[in-house]
C-alpha cells in the first residue's frame, strides 16, 4: 500500500448552487478517495484522503473540470493527518462564520432539462419550472445566504418524495438543487384575465390562442413581467405601444430557437454563441430584409433586439406558438418593470388582456440584459439578468469595503471588497420611486448577501442626484466624490483590469463638471486615483436647460444661431429659433450627446425625443456605413484642447443646403467625430507620452462611431480600451466610482 | 452662487449659517414667521427681503410684492396682519419717478390688505453696487385664533390643496425680462392672502394643519418641506395640478417645470381629509381661489418624499430643486 495523504481544501468563488458538491463527490469516488465535502458560509470545504497520486489528480481536476456555472476564485490547500474516512460523503451545510459565499446569476434552462421537458415519459414533461444544479433561477429568488432552499422564494414549496429523493442523492443531477420541483410539489402556472379570473384549460395553449388572436399577454418570467404579442402582428404591436405609452423605443423579440432567429436577423457564429449562452441576453443584431416582424416593433431601426427562451415556460410558449414573440418589459412608459404579482395586476391591468402567472415569487427584479457586438467584441449595454450579481475582479483591491452609488439614470450601485466588485443589476432611473426603492433595498440586500459593511461611500459630484443624496445620508462612513467623467474612464479601466494612466475620452449626454459647466465631450489624463481635463468639445449654450435635452432642435439653434436661416429645421421652428439661439442664462455644455442631437435635428431625423438618446440612436441608424468622407473639425490649444464641434455642424448644414443625401451627411459626420477624437489624442500623446486611449460614455454605444474611432486610433498607433462587461453608459459609473475610491484608500 | 434658487442650496445655507448663529427655539422650526407672546397678546412677526428684476412687471412691481409677501407670511402663521416696516436700499441715480411709482403701489397694496406701514429706513449705495432698488419689509400681526399650523402637523390621509393656478408670478417675471420675444397674457399673481386664509381658518377651526405660500421654489418646494417636516409622504396627482395653458406653454419653452416656479398669491393648505371638500368649496367661492384644487394626499410611505403620480400611472420623485433646474440626465 502506498502512503496515504490527506488535504483540507477550501474553495471560494461561485461554488454554491452550481452542482459543485456532486461534482466533488463523483470526482473523489472516481479516484477512489474518501473524506467529505460541505458548503460553508465562505464557499465549499473539502476533506479528502487517499493515495498520493489520487489526491494530486483530485486537486488538478478540481479546477480543470469544475461545473460550468461555477467560478473558482481561490483554492486553499492545507495538508493534514489522514482521519481514516471509509467513504466520501456530502455533509450538511455549515451556516456559521462570515458570509462570503457567492450567489450565482440566473441561468437558462440546460439541455438535460430541455430533454426531460420534451419527454412524454418524464415526470417533468412540459413542466414550466423544471431546473437543476446546472440551470434555473438563482439570484432573483434568493432572500439570503447561505444559498439554501429555505432562504429562497421556493421555501414555501415542500418537496414531494420523488424530488426529495433526487435532492438527497449525490449521484443525481438534482442533488442539492435548491429550487428543484415537479408538477406534484412545485409552482403552478395559471392564466388569468385582466380582472383576475382564472381562465380554464391549459394555460400555455390558452395563452397561445390569445396571442394568435392579437391579444396582449403579460408573462411572469424570471426577473419580472413581460408583455407579449405576436411579433408579426402589426395591429397587436401598435396596440401594445399605445397602451404602454411607449412611442418609439424598440421592443425586444424572442425566437423559439436559432433556426427561427435566423429568419429575423443576420446571425454569425459569435452571435449564435451569445444567443445560446447561459446568460441569454437580448442581442442587438442586424435585421434581415423582409424579416416577418411588424413595423411597430422597432421603428426606424436597422437592428433588432433578439433573445432565445431562457426558462422552460418560454420554451413551451414559443414552441407552441411557432412564431416569434415581442417580449417587452412589463411596465407603463419608462417605469420599472413589474415583478410582484399584485403590483403587476394593477399596473398592467390596462395593458394586458391576460396574465400568464405563477406562484413562485420573484424576490429581486432583474431586467433582461442587452449586449451588442461592437468593433469585434461584445459589449454589455444593460447588465442585469444572467450577469448580476457575479463580481468583477478589481486590479487594485479595495483595502476597505466600498459602496458606490452610481448616477441617477440607468442606475446601478457597486459594492467592492478586496478584489471583488459586485455591480448591481440595472435598476432604471432613480426619479421613479419604484427604482429608488430597488436601489435602497438592493444595497441592503447585496450587503447581506456578500457580507459587506461599507466604510467608504462613493458618489457623483452632482448634488441634485438622488444617488448623491442617498450617499450623503449614510452616516459613519468616509464619503468620496468622484467626477462623472473620471468615473466613466475609471469604469473602462476597471472593466479591462487596468489602472492607467491613459488618455480618457468620455463622451456622453452630460455630467457635473468641476467648473460650473456641464461636461460631456471630455479628454482626460486619467488613472484610478485622479484626472486632469486636457481637452473638451468647445462649449455651447443648452437653450432652456432640460428642454434642450427633450428638444434636440434647440441644440441645432444653439450651434447655428443665425447661420443657414433657410434650413428646414430653422423653418420648422421659425417662431422661436432666434429666441432659443440667444436664450440668456442657458447653461454651457461641452456635451457630445448634444452635438449628435444638433445634427440629428438638422437632418430632420429628430426634433423632439421620447426616450433618452433617441436622436443620436436614430441618427446612427440613418448614417450610410459605406460613406468614407470626413468633415473636418479644428482642434486648437494651448491650454485645454478645444475640439470645435461647431465646424462639424456647419459642414452638415452646408452639405444639406447643397442637397447632399442625409445618409451620406450622417456618415461624414460620424467619420468627422472619429477623426477629431483621433487628432486630439495624437496631440495629447505628444504632450503626455501616453499611448493608450480609453473610450467611455453613453455616446460610445454608437457602433458606427466606436468602430470608426477604434480604427483611426489603432491606425495612429494607440492601444484602445473599450467596455466589455459593464456598459459605457451611466450603468458603468458605479464600478468606476468604486475603483477610484478603492485606489484612493 | 446657486444659493438664491430657493431650493436645497438655500436651505443648506440657512441651516449652516443662520440657524447655527442665531439658534433659539422660535427660529428652529424655520416656518415663515415666528409666533410670540407680547404682554399676553399672541402675535406673529416676520420679515422678508425683495430682490426682483425687472422691478416692474405685468400684474405688479417690487412695491406690492414687498407688501403682499410679508402680509402673506403673517397670514400663513394664522395671523391678522397689522403693521409693516419698510427698508429701502437704493442705487445712486435711481429715478425718483420709479421710486414714486413703487411707493404708490406699496401704499395701495397696504390699504387693500388693511395694514399700515409705520416705520422705515432708506440707504443709498454707490452706482453699480445695487440693482436699482431692494426692499425689506417686516410685519407684525395678531393671532386671534390660536392654532398649531406647522409643516410638521400633516397627518396620514390629509388632503393638500392649492388655492389657484400655479407658476404665474415666475412665468410673468421671466417674460418681463424681455429676453424672449414671446407674447403671452400672463400677469403676476401677487395678492394679499390673509382674507381668504381667515375665511378658511374660521370655517374649519383646528382642521387646517399647514399653510404655506408657494413663493420661491414653487409648490414642489413647499410640499417637500411638508414631507420632510412631518416625516410623511406627499402623493401628488399630476392631472389635478391647476396650471394655465399659457403658463404651461412658457414653461415648456423656457425649460421650466411649473411645480418649481414661484407664485406670490397662491398658498398650499394641508387639511384633514373629511373637511377637504368643504375647504375646496370655500376657496373656490373666494375671488382669489377660483381655480383652487385638491392636488395631493398625505401618506405614510415613503416618508419624507414627494411623489408625483403621472397621467400614465407612473410615480416620479419630486425632489427639492438643487442649484440649476436641470434633470438628472447622463
Ligand atoms: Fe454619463
Ligand atoms: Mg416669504
Ligand atoms: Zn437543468
Ligand atoms: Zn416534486
Amino acid at each position: 500500500m502506498t502512503t496515504l495523504k490527506r488535504v483540507d481544501v477550501h474553495v471560494e468563488g461561485i461554488v454554491q448552487g452550481v452542482g459543485f458538491r456532486p461534482f466533488v463527490y463523483s470526482l473523489a469516488n472516481r479516484l477512489g478517495l474518501t473524506g467529505r465535502v460541505h458548503n460553508d458560509a465562505n464557499g465549499v470545504h473539502i476533506e479528502v484522503e487517499g493515495a498520493h497520486t489520487g489526491v494530486a489528480e483530485f486537486l488538478t481536476a478540481l479546477e480543470r473540470d469544475a461545473p460550468a456555472l461555477s467560478e473558482i476564485e481561490r483554492v486553499t490547500v492545507v495538508s493534514g493527518e489522514p482521519a481514516g474516512h471509509s467513504e466520501f460523503t456530502i455533509a450538511a451545510s455549515d451556516p456559521s462564520g462570515t458570509r462570503h459565499a457567492l450567489v450565482s446569476a440566473d441561468s437558462a434552462t440546460c439541455d438535460a432539462c430541455l430533454r426531460e421537458l420534451a419527454d412524454p415519459a418524464d415526470r417533468r414533461h412540459r413542466y414550466p419550472f423544471i431546473n437543476c444544479t446546472e440551470c434555473g433561477p438563482r439570484f432573483t429568488i434568493v432572500r439570503g445566504v447561505p444559498y439554501d432552499r429555505l432562504l429562497t422564494t421556493m421555501a414555501g414549496f415542500g418537496m414531494c418524495d420523488d424530488c426529495a429523493r433526487e435532492y438527497h442523492d449525490p449521484g443525481d443531477r438534482r442533488f442539492h438543487a435548491q429550487p428543484t420541483c415537479c408538477p406534484a410539489c412545485g409552482p403552478r402556472l395559471r392564466l388569468r384575465d385582466a380582472r383576475g379570473t382564472e381562465l380554464c384549460g391549459d394555460p400555455i395553449s390558452c395563452a397561445v390562442t390569445l396571442l394568435r388572436a392579437g391579444r396582449v399577454v403579460a408573462v411572469k418570467g424570471l426577473g419580472g413581467f413581460h408583455l407579449a404579442v405576436a411579433a408579426a402582428d402589426e395591429r397587436a404591436a401598435a396596440t401594445l405601444r399605445a397602451r404602454k405609452h411607449r412611442e418609439d423605443k424598440p421592443f425586444a423579440v424572442m425566437a423559439a430557437d436559432l433556426a427561427q432567429a435566423r429568419r429575423l436577423c443576420e446571425i454569425d457564429d459569435a452571435a449564435a454563441a451569445l444567443l445560446t449562452g447561459r446568460a441569454r441576453p437580448i442581442v442587438l443584431l442586424p435585421r434581415r430584409a423582409g424579416a416577418p416582424v411588424a413595423t411597430s416593433v422597432a421603428l426606424g431601426n436597422r437592428s433588432l433586439g433578439l433573445m432565445l427562451p431562457y426558462t422552460a415556460l418560454h420554451h413551451l410558449l414559443l414552441a407552441e406558438l411557432a412564431e416569434p414573440l415581442v417580449l417587452t418589459s412589463g411596465n407603463v412608459s419608462d417605469e420599472p418593470i413589474a415583478y410582484e404579482d399584485a403590483d403587476a395586476l394593477t399596473r398592467l391591468g390596462g395593458i394586458a388582456d391576460a396574465f400568464l402567472i405563477h406562484d413562485r415569487a420573484i424576490h429581486t427584479r432583474a431586467d433582461d440584459s442587452v449586449v451588442r457586438r461592437m468593433s469585434g467584441e461584445v459589449t454589455v449595454l444593460r447588465r442585469a439578468r444572467g450577469y448580476a450579481p457575479e463580481p468583477l475582479v478589481l486590479r487594485r483591491p479595495a483595502p476597505r469595503p466600498v459602496l458606490a452609488c452610481g448616477a441617477d439614470l440607468r442606475s446601478t450601485f457597486c459594492l467592492a471588497q478586496g478584489r471583488r466588485a459586485f455591480v448591481s443589476q440595472h435598476l432604471g432611473d432613480l426619479d421613479k420611486h419604484d427604482t429608488l426603492r430597488s436601489f435602497v433595498e438592493g444595497i441592503d440586500h447585496y450587503c447581506g448577501l456578500f457580507g459587506i459593511r461599507p466604510e467608504i461611500v462613493a458618489h457623483d459630484l452632482r448634488p441634485g442626484y438622488l444617488s448623491t443624496r442617498h450617499a450623503l445620508e449614510i452616516q459613519g462612513v468616509e464619503h468620496v466624490g468622484v467626477q462623472h467623467h473620471h468615473a466613466h474612464i475609471a469604469s473602462c479601466l476597471a472593466d479591462n483590469g487596468e489602472s492607467g494612466p491613459v488618455i480618457g475620452v468620455a463622451f456622453d449626454g452630460l455630467g457635473h463638471g468641476t467648473d460650473g459647466t456641464l461636461w460631456g465631450g471630455e479628454f482626460l489624463r486619467a488613472d484610478l486615483t485622479g484626472f486632469e481635463r486636457l481637452g473638451h468639445l468647445a462649449c455651447v449654450p443648452m437653450p432652456g436647460g432640460p428642454a434642450a435635452i427633450r428638444q434636440p432642435w434647440r441644440m441645432a439653434a444653439a450651434y447655428l444661431r443665425d447661420d443657414h436661416p433657410d434650413l428646414d429645421v430653422a423653418r420648422r421652428h421659425a417662431d422661436h429659433w432666434a429666441d432659443v439661439a440667444a436664450a440668456p442664462g442657458s447653461p454651457l455644455t461641452s456635451s457630445a450627446g448634444r452635438l449628435f442631437d444638433a445634427v440629428s435635428a438638422l437632418l430632420g431625423v429628430r426634433d423632439t425625443i421620447t426616450y433618452e438618446g433617441q436622436a443620436a440612436i436614430e441618427l446612427e441608424q440613418r448614417a450610410d456605413p459605406a460613406e468614407t468622407g470626413v468633415y473636418p473639425a479644428a482642434v486648437t490649444g494651448p491650454g485645454p484642447l478645444l475640439v470645435q464641434g461647431g465646424d462639424l455642424v456647419r459642414a452638415v448644414a452646408e452639405d444639406l443646403a447643397a442637397g447632399t443625401d442625409p445618409g451620406v451627411i450622417a456618415g461624414r459626420f460620424h467619420n468627422g467625430v472619429a477623426a477629431a477624437i483621433t487628432r486630439a489624442c495624437v496631440t495629447l500623446r505628444q504632450a503626455t507620452g501616453l499611448t493608450a486611449v480609453a473610450l467611455s460614455g453613453g455616446v460610445f454605444q454608437n457602433v458606427l462611431l466606436l468602430e470608426r474611432t477604434v480604427e483611426r486610433l489603432r491606425a495612429a498607433g494607440f492601444r484602445v480600451l473599450r467596455h466589455v462587461r459593464v456598459p459605457p453608459n451611466d450603468g458603468g459609473i458605479s464600478l468606476g466610482q468604486a475603483a477610484v475610491a478603492a485606489a484612493r484608500s | 452662487l446657486a444659493h438664491g434658487a430657493g431650493g436645497q442650496a438655500t436651505h443648506t445655507l440657512i441651516e449652516a449659517i443662520f440657524l447655527e448663529a442665531f439658534r433659539n427655539p422660535m427660529l428652529a422650526p424655520l416656518d415663515d414667521g415666528a409666533l410670540l407672546t407680547l404682554e399676553g397678546e399672541r402675535a406673529a412677526f416676520t420679515t422678508d427681503c425683495f430682490v426682483v428684476s425687472p422691478l416692474f412687471f405685468p400684474g405688479g412691481d417690487i412695491g406690492d410684492l414687498a407688501v403682499n409677501g410679508t402680509v402673506n407670511d403673517l397670514a400663513m402663521c394664522g395671523a391678522v396682519p397689522r403693521h409693516l416696516s419698510a427698508g429701502f436700499i437704493l442705487e445712486e441715480g435711481f429715478p425718483v419717478a420709479d421710486l414714486r411709482r413703487i411707493t404708490a403701489s406699496m401704499a395701495a397694496a397696504a390699504s387693500a390688505a388693511q395694514v399700515t406701514i409705520v416705520t422705515g429706513d432708506t440707504k443709498v449705495v454707490p452706482r453699480g453696487k445695487g440693482d436699482g432698488c431692494y426692499i425689506t419689509t417686516a410685519g407684525v400681526g395678531l393671532v386671534e385664533q390660536p392654532s398649531a399650523l406647522s409643516a410638521s402637523a400633516a397627518r396620514v390621509g390629509d388632503a393638500v390643496l392649492v388655492s389657484g393656478p400655479i407658476g404665474e408670478h415666475g412665468a410673468a417675471i421671466m417674460l418681463a425680462r424681455g429676453d424672449f420675444d414671446i407674447e403671452a397674457p400672463i400677469a403676476s399673481d401677487t395678492a394679499p392672502l390673509h382674507g381668504i386664509v381667515a375665511e378658511l381658518l374660521d370655517a374649519l377651526p383646528g382642521q387646517v394643519r399647514t399653510l404655506r405660500d408657494a413663493t420661491r421654489g414653487g409648490v414642489a418646494t413647499v410640499l417637500n418641506e411638508v414631507a420632510r417636516a412631518s416625516e410623511k409622504a406627499v402623493i401628488l396627482e399630476e392631472s389635478a395640478i391647476p396650471v394655465r395653458p399659457e403658463v404651461t406653454g412658457v414653461c415648456e419653452l423656457l425649460g421650466l417645470d411649473p411645480l418649481y416656479v414661484a407664485c406670490e398669491g397662491r398658498f398650499v393648505a394641508v387639511v384633514a381629509a373629511e373637511h377637504a371638500d368643504r375647504a375646496l368649496d370655500l376657496l373656490r367661492r373666494h375671488p382669489l381661489g377660483g381655480d383652487a384644487a385638491i392636488i395631493a394626499t398625505v401618506a405614510a410611505d415613503p416618508a419624507g418624499l414627494v411623489l408625483l403620480r403621472t397621467a400614465f400611472g407612473g410615480t416620479r420623485v419630486v425632489d427639492v430643486l438643487v442649484g440649476d433646474p436641470l434633470p438628472r440626465i447622463c
